[in-house]
């Protein structure tokens, strides 16, 4: 684990050298080395923790959330109430290490969300699996508050001016997912096919 | 529990040295209680290592664009950050 995120940092993150991420990587792996040379834990312990959670973890959870929203009017009620329970009754947690609370933001005809960390990267990572370059990047985290319709343009979504934008900054104890609006024509669809019809993306709030 | 929802608030303009978690596009802003969130012990007082932090009531504040970026501000967008109690006064108070 630990050299394998050595060579993510090193190669996926060529402008950040001497960021606090580089930092916290070198730390990270400091504490990891420490911790084996006592015989605490091994390494293939670290790698099997992170290896359980990230193969639980991807965006096929997300998807069977907005599934079941849009199939089922009283499941989409407690989604945008209570979201921790509500992915809970399919077998979904968000925990890893420490609880962490959920909560659904719905696209409407009247409001669009979109979601960032401009802090760090905070992310629901068990439900859609690690986040992308981007999300990460300080280009996504700086603009996407300074001009998100901007932002969304360039990823291919125009929001009409009358349609309020949401920016969610994930600064603290909450996780966030954008409910997407159901796919016009869909009415016949099985949740099966519904599940189809989400992307990652769309969850993030950057595509329909 | 200091702040109910829809309650106007402000955020406070505070630059400290240490861990803060007022981004600073929002910090010195004016904005509206959204949710009101359980209380977790606060993230400044953890990250300096404090064994038993503060635990303080956590809010959802939505700020307008406008408030955020003047005249600059792209239409119709508001952003929502959460924030813990000590970070915010009631919008009225003096500065």
């Amino acid at each position: 684990m630990s050299d394998h995120e050595h060579d993510h940092m090193e190669h996926d993150h060529p402008h950040d050298h001497g960021s606090p991420a580089v930092v916290m990587t070198a730390r990270v792996n400091a504490l990891i080395g420490a911790l084996e040379s006592r015989g605490i834990v091994q390494d293939a312990e670290v790698t099997a923790v992170l290896e359980r959670f990230l193969a639980a973890a991807g965006p096929s959870n997300g998807a069977r959330i907005v599934a079941r929203a849009w199939a089922d009017p009283a499941y989409r009620g407690l989604l945008l109430d209570d979201a921790n329970a509500a992915i809970a009754q399919l077998g979904l947690d968000m925990s890893h290490w420490a609880p962490v609370s959920l909560r659904v933001v719905e696209n409407t005809q009247r409001a669009h969300n979109i979601v960032v960390c401009t802090l760090c990267s905070c992310y629901p990572i068990a439900l859609l699996g690690p986040a992308p370059q981007w999300y990460k990047s300080e280009a996504y985290r700086s603009r996407v508050v300074r001009e998100p319709r901007a932002v969304l343009h360039e990823f291919g979504i125009t929001v009409p001016d009358d349609r309020e934008v949401r920016v969610w900054d994930s600064t603290a104890e909450l996780r966030y997912l954008v409910l997407p609006q159901r796919p016009p024509h869909s009415d016949d669809w099985d949740e099966a096919r519904l599940m189809q019809a989400v992307t990652r993306d769309a969850l993030i709030g950057v595509a329909l | 529990m200091r702040f109910a929802v829809g309650d106007a608030v402000r955020t406070s303009g505070r630059d400290p040295d240490h861990h803060y978690r007022v981004p600073r596009y929002l910090r010195g802003k004016r904005g509206r209680i959204e949710a009101v969130h359980a209380a977790f012990p606060l993230a400044d007082a953890r990250a300096a290592g404090d064994p038993s932090p503060p635990v303080e009531t956590l809010y959802t504040v939505a700020f307008a664009g406008g408030e955020v970026w003047a005249e600059g501000a792209e239409p119709n967008t508001v952003y929502h950050a959460e924030l813990w109690e000590s970070y915010l006064v009631p919008a009225d108070a003096a500065s």
